[in-house]
């Protein structure tokens, strides 16, 4: 059974008055995450990452397809019992100190006072806010609205908890403890969803993360996977090279730069290094470097935005993707 | 239930410190306090002026907060994305929006209670004993704005707060002129016209039935009977006007 599963989860919308022009937002979603999973979600802005946060938690309603958490149909009220969430830059009831905020969530799960009254205890520990118990939100830094936004979304102790963007304008020792609270929830056996900009933090933290674009889901990525043998590039330095080769090697590379030390090759798999290595003997060249290079999530995340991405075909980036450049 | 009363006493918490609810609150003491000095000139008849114009107050600075406050509570809550960690909690949408009706209500409640304590002292401290009859007039006008809150709630569950407070107040004034309007419809040649009239008669809400303010004043008999069925009649309908409120509302979308 997976934490989150989408079937064809859809969403259009529609846009203008008289001729209404249809906008997918979300086009077939086909997305499972597995239990205990730290799972990232990533995309541009628009890309459709809290479309899906809210057609999950049913702020929205999809237009077609389906999606269940831990089994169990999301349009089901009683799901939510197992979810946890915090919106996307969350703006709270600033008139409420930090205990009468999360007992007013507590409460909405129907938890008895004394329940209550220890899981606000501990969480407001967990999120480094003890000091802030009586102190009304309004008077809260972003980073304490971002903890006690966390803080809520872990009122009912859930077992998937849904977290768009939340890292969002906390400095990096914010960003820490985010990250060290994400990875603590897994070490419980939780399920963590989360979408954020830094592709650092996604890349440091997550097991899996998908890449979103235009709505559709370009692919799905173990982060160890990212640097599997079968996706790693290698960059070539190779020197003396006559007309002919350099024009030879252009066609088999990715990328092609002039250094000082150099023409910098960037060849895309095992194999064409293999006839790239052959094309520079055969015309007595001179291979200074031959380095393995892993693409990292952020060159991945923009190839795959850029519409070129690597999907394990490089003729096909070969067409769209060889750029020279002049050093 | 528990639910319900969180969203409550929420609403009541946010709604008390609103400044427009303090405000109104303010101007609706000091206009009763005021009565006296217009009740001083009514020779003979001062403390009916007094309980005349401090009901009236009562009845208008209660429209008022329930306009102001109650098209902006829901608005508020999507505008803020409040909302957004509400409705993702294992709570109804019907609940939430019952749980703004009736924080607002509690306000609205207590808003009334301390106007009436007002009236009271100034009726206590002008000499005259505090005429227990007066609290039917009262109790009326809180059925009334329990109504009104309902008209602006369902109006605040689809339009901005500027539209909500126009429409809500043109349901105000049409609903105190329904009576009007169906001894129009009465006294009419055209048949459409006494058609149509009727059938608004009995569409729009009939504001007219909670007041009572003259009657208890002037110490006129008014049955039990008529106060019963004004209130069930604010409760109906107020009830009809939450239903189409929570039909809409579950359909909304949070985008």
């Amino acid at each position: 059974m997976w934490a989150i599963e989408t079937k064809a989860l859809t969403k259009t919308y529609t846009q203008g008055r008289i001729f209404r022009k249809p906008i997918v937002a979300l086009d077939h979603l086909d997305l499972q995450v597995a239990p205990g999973e730290i799972f990232g979600y990533i995309g541009h802005n628009g890309a459709g990452k809290t479309t899906t946060f809210k057609l999950i938690l049913g702020l929205i309603q999809p237009t077609s397809g389906d999606a269940w958490i831990l089994g169990e149909s999301t349009k089901r009220v009683e799901t939510r019992h197992k979810i946890g969430f915090l919106p996307e830059q969350p703006y709270f009831y600033e008139y409420l100190t930090a205990t009468q905020f999360l007992d007013f969530y507590a409460q909405l799960f129907g938890m008895d006072r004394s329940l209550r009254k220890r899981r606000i205890a501990e969480l407001l520990d967990i999120v480094g806010l003890s000091h802030a118990v009586s102190t009304a939100l309004r008077h809260f830094s972003k980073g304490m609205l971002q903890r006690i936004g966390l803080a809520q979304a872990l009122i009912n102790d859930p077992e998937v908890i849904v977290l768009d963007e939340p890292m969002y304008g906390l400095d990096p020792v914010g960003r820490k403890e985010v990250r060290d609270l994400i990875l603590n929830l897994k070490q419980q056996g939780k399920t963590v969803i989360f979408s954020s900009h830094i592709l650092a933090d996604v890349e440091m933290i997550c097991d899996r993360v998908a890449i979103l674009s235009q709505g559709r889901l370009q692919r799905v990525e173990k982060t160890g996977g990212l640097f599997e043998k079968s996706q790693r590039q290698y960059e070539l330095i190779v020197r003396d090279l006559d007309e002919h080769a350099f024009s030879e090697l252009r066609k088999l590379a990715l990328e092609v730069r002039r250094q000082m030390e150099g023409v910098v090759l960037i060849i895309p798999d095992e194999a064409t290094t293999e006839i790239a290595q052959a094309v520079i003997r055969e015309h007595h060249g001179k291979l200074v470097a031959l380095t393995p290079r892993t693409p990292s999530l952020e060159s991945l995340f923009i190839d795959e935005v850029r519409g070129d991405g690597l999907r394990g075909d490089h003729k096909t980036q070969k067409k769209t993707g060889t750029k020279e450049k002049a050093a | 239930m528990k639910k319900i009363g969180a969203i409550c006493l929420n609403t009541f918490r946010e709604a008390v410190k609103d400044k427009v609810f303090c405000n109104l609150l303010f101007f609706a003491i000091l206009v009763i306090g005021l009565s006296v000095l217009i009740g001083n000139l009514a020779i003979g008849e001062d403390e009916q002026v007094i309980q005349d114009i401090s009901l009236a107050a009562m009845s208008l600075f209660g429209v008022l907060i329930a306009v102001m406050v109650g098209i902006s509570l829901v608005y508020k809550e999507i505008d803020r994305r409040t909302i957004y960690t509400v409705i993702t909690k294992p709570i109804r949408r019907y609940e939430f929006l019952l749980g703004k009706y009736l924080g607002l209500l509690l306000t609205l409640l207590i808003n009334v209670g301390v106007m009436t304590i007002a009236l009271f002292l100034v009726i206590r401290l002008q000499g005259y004993t505090f005429n227990l009859e007066i609290l039917w007039a009262i109790v009326l006008i809180f059925f009334e704005l329990a109504l009104i809150t309902a008209i602006a709630i369902l109006f605040s569950t689809f339009a901005s707060p500027a539209m909500s407070a126009a429409f809500t107040f043109c349901f105000y004034l049409i609903g105190h002129l329904t009576q009007d309007l169906l001894q129009a419809g009465r006294e009419s040649q055209s048949v459409m016209f006494a058609n149509m009239s009727r059938w608004l008669y009995y569409l729009l809400p009939n504001l007219d039935l909670f007041n009572i303010r003259g009657e208890m004043v002037r110490a006129i008999p008014v049955s039990m009977q008529y106060i019963t069925y004004s209130i069930f009649y604010g409760v109906l309908y107020a009830s009809a006007l939450l239903l189409l409120a929570m039909l809409i509302f579950q359909r909304r979308e949070f985008n």
